[in-house]
């Protein structure tokens, strides 16, 4: 509830700072497909997650996993992409070019420059945290915001059902074949016990009140300060620079117009 | 908008005519009723299942719900006025503690009514931590609601309505899903809140003797949904003992029942533990070292407190989860082929004529869309004759008397024929070995004396039986061996979250 001096800078900034942030970023460089913007926002990017300090601990296994995935797809890219300039290797469909080798460094640059500020602001957010942000700074309705904070922690108890429910498949003799029927019936099951499982949390919330009057107060504070600003305000400077650079060196390529 | 009222003590509870009928039902739930109660009274309300208790219960607390859920008659009123006009004057609590937690901060799901009621934001913090500790959960407000006991649970939900001051405390079974220890826990904190706020408060429970001691008023509904006693709790249960005991209702010294006696020497062991280590599947071992047998026409009871593995256990005997270390070995003259004696090896229909397990959650067990097909499942998947498969399938509704409910969806059963019907459902493939969890967990007192019958007979024609359980009176009559696990040892210590 009060503010701990001893964290990082990070995790006293407001969730919804830290989404607006990620979408402008996002937003800022969905449009083009070449290297110079997504090569200058990765660099303007760690040096902000630099700053912020945020702990290395929990951000680079995530970080190895969206390198993995960035480059498949830069392979796929390599291998599959239009090809142009000089061909280097030709076989059956796959065929790797000067423009697919391109094409390739850039989407993987691309797709790191994207998801990265996501994955490394997104660290230490909690549930709570969130909704209090999307009811408080955002006023979105409390209906909403709480339902679906509370619904969250029903995923829990539903990930348990799921196991128990292969259990009895298994005790009761029906679980040798027809895995995909198996499956199927499994999961409809489990739908029973989410929707169950939703009315009585439902009943529980009514019981205490949620919906009886049209405002609530909030326990927690969401402020929403300077320092919120300030972040989406690099995260404007961030891509506005890197489309410049990029612009300026002719690289820019608007939705892959040439 | 309006400000939560700031009166303390309790308040009057009166019903006048009132009765409820849910949508589609040709009969009223609860029909005619009046009652009154006074302010700072501690109601026991009792009754057969169906009498209506929770309807009434939920009625007070005003969210039965409106036109479209059934009809009203009469009037229910708290306080003068129609409960959902005194919304933040009631509390209730209800039987399942994992329904009861809102939110994933203690701290936060506590302070969730107030939030609702408008409680300025100042005021809240104090009430939550005089609310946690009047209910003696004396816990860091960050700590994670999904690492508390059933017992903490309840104690979390009680400690969530009790800030908000209310004048009515609703308890719509609040123990029955509990261990003996946390039994204790919210009936003790039930009493000490009533005591210090004078809140009104009605309970529903069946396990009287635990209820008795706290309260000064018994009203007993009967099947039909009106008031057949009314009065102190000692006249009350002395004088409508035969029908209270009928109803299911557990009575302070009521006899228990008389089983066959049991032989002298065990049978030969159907299933050897060596060394055995054990836990959740990609976790840590909750027990490692245990040897045991089970053995033939015996009864093992094994019995230990919330989280000490004894579910995981039952998984590991019942062949669904792989043990860590160790074996569980069949006989040879029980495993289907010599070079697969460990259970977990054996495919799923092997298991069915070998060892049954009965969940502590019968619908995670069911998987026929009615009673029938559900006792027919088992028998289907070893090929029986069709004839075979009716005649079995019709024994066992009759003996367990689900017959009248034959075609009836699994789902709609009340929870103690749910209960019957799963034991039912894994007898129908004569099993040798039988494992039970929880079985008499939530059960009225008829359904448990049944149980307790039919598991002493099938264990007298040479089934051997492995039931995990806290019902001492139920351990008392059946067990033969017992196995007590110590509380797991590698539970991580609690720690708040970040």
């Amino acid at each position: 509830m009060t503010a701990d001096p001893a964290v990082v800078p990070a995790a006293r900034l407001n969730p919804i700072g830290k989404l607006a942030t990620a979408l402008v970023i996002a937003a800022g460089l969905l449009p083009s497909l070449d290297w110079v913007s997504a090569a200058a926002a990765l660099t303007m990017e760690v040096a902000l997650i630099l700053a912020l300090r945020i702990p290395l601990r929990p951000l680079l296994p995530r970080v190895a996993l969206l390198v993995l995935a960035a480059g498949l797809t830069a392979v796929t890219i390599l291998l599959y992409g239009e090809s142009s300039g000089v061909v280097h290797w030709h076989f059956l469909l796959i065929t790797v070019s000067d423009g697919s080798i391109t094409l390739a460094f850039a989407t993987f640059l691309r797709v790191l420059a994207i998801a990265l500020p996501s994955v490394a602001l997104f660290i230490g957010i909690e549930a709570t945290e969130l909704a209090d942000g999307l009811g408080q700074v955002l006023k979105l309705p409390a209906r909403f915001v709480l339902g679906a904070l509370a619904g969250l922690r029903l995923v829990g108890l539903l990930g348990q059902d799921w196991r128990y429910l292969g259990y009895a498949r298994r005790a009761r003799g029906v679980a040798d074949h027809a895995r995909i029927r198996r499956v199927a019936g499994q999961s409809f099951a489990l739908l029973v016990f989410a929707v169950r499982r939703g009315s009585m949390l439902a009943t529980t919330m009514e019981a205490r009140g949620f919906g009886a009057y049209p405002t609530r107060t909030w326990a927690r504070t969401s402020e929403f300060g300077w320092r919120d600003s300030a972040l989406i305000a690099t995260g404007l400077v961030v891509v506005s620079t890197a489309i410049a650079l990029s612009i300026a060196t002719g690289h820019w390529n608007f939705l892959g117009s040439h | 908008m309006s400000a939560v009222a700031q009166s303390v003590g309790g308040v009057t509870v009166a019903t006048e005519g009132w009765g409820w009928r849910p949508a589609g039902r040709a009969r009223w739930a609860l029909q005619d009723l009046d009652l009154h109660i006074e302010p700072g009274e501690r109601v026991l309300l009792l009754g057969a299942s169906g009498s209506g208790k929770s309807t009434l219960l939920h009625g007070l607390a005003g969210v039965l719900g409106g036109s479209e859920e059934g009809d009203e008659a009469g009037r229910l009123l708290v306080d003068g006025a129609a409960p959902g006009h005194r919304r933040s004057r009631i509390g209730m609590v209800m039987q399942n503690p994992d329904a009861q937690v809102i939110l994933s901060r203690v701290g936060d799901d506590v302070a969730f009514g107030m939030e609702n009621y408008n409680v300025a934001r100042q005021d809240i913090w104090p009430r939550v931590r005089r609310a946690l500790s009047s209910v003696g959960l004396n816990l860091p407000l960050a700590h994670d609601t999904s690492r508390l006991s059933g017992g903490q649970q309840q104690r979390l939900a009680l400690a969530g309505v009790l800030a908000m001051n209310p004048g009515l405390l609703l308890l719509d079974e609040p123990t029955a899903n509990l261990d003996p220890a946390g039994v204790l826990e919210v009936r003790d904190a039930v009493a000490a809140a009533t005591e210090q706020t004078g809140a009104t408060l009605i309970v529903v429970e069946h396990r009287t003797a635990v209820w008795l001691p706290v309260v000064d008023r018994v009203i007993v509904l009967g099947s039909e949904g009106q008031i057949v006693a009314d009065g102190p709790p000692g006249v009350i249960v002395d004088r409508e003992r035969d029908r209270l005991t009928g109803a299911g209702v557990w009575v302070p010294g009521a006899p228990l029942p008389e089983i066959p006696p049991r032989r002298a020497a065990p049978g030969e062991p159907l299933l050897t533990a060596t060394d055995l280590s054990f836990g959740h599947r990609g976790g840590a071992s909750l027990h490692t070292g245990l040897n045991f047998e089970i053995n033939r026409a015996t009864t093992t009871i094994v019995t230990g407190p919330n989280g000490a593995g004894k579910t995981t256990l039952a998984l590991t005997l019942g062949g669904l989860l792989p043990p860590h270390g160790g074996r569980v070995d069949a006989a040879l003259t029980f495993a289907p082929t010599p070079d697969r004696l460990e259970p977990i090896r054996w495919r799923s229909r092997e298991l069915l004529t070998r060892i049954g397990s009965v969940f502590q959650d019968p619908e995670h067990q069911f998987l026929a869309s009615t009673v029938r097909d559900e006792l027919a499942l088992g028998l289907r998947a070893l090929k029986r004759d069709r004839a075979v498969v009716a005649e079995v399938s019709e024994s066992l509704l009759e003996r367990l008397r689900l017959d009248h409910l034959a075609d009836v969806n699994p789902y709609t059963l009340s929870g103690g024929e749910k209960r019957r019907l799963s034991v039912a459902t894994v007898l129908a493939t004569n099993p040798e070995v039988i494992v039970l969890d929880e079985p008499t967990f939530g059960q009225d007192r008829v359904t448990w004396e049944e149980l307790v019958r039919l598991l002493a007979e099938i264990t007298a024609a040479g089934t051997a039986l492995v039931a995990i359980t806290h019902d001492g009176d139920f351990a008392d009559l059946l067990a033969d061996h017992r196995i007590e696990l110590a509380a797991a040892p590698s539970q991580a210590p609690a720690q708040a979250t970040r």
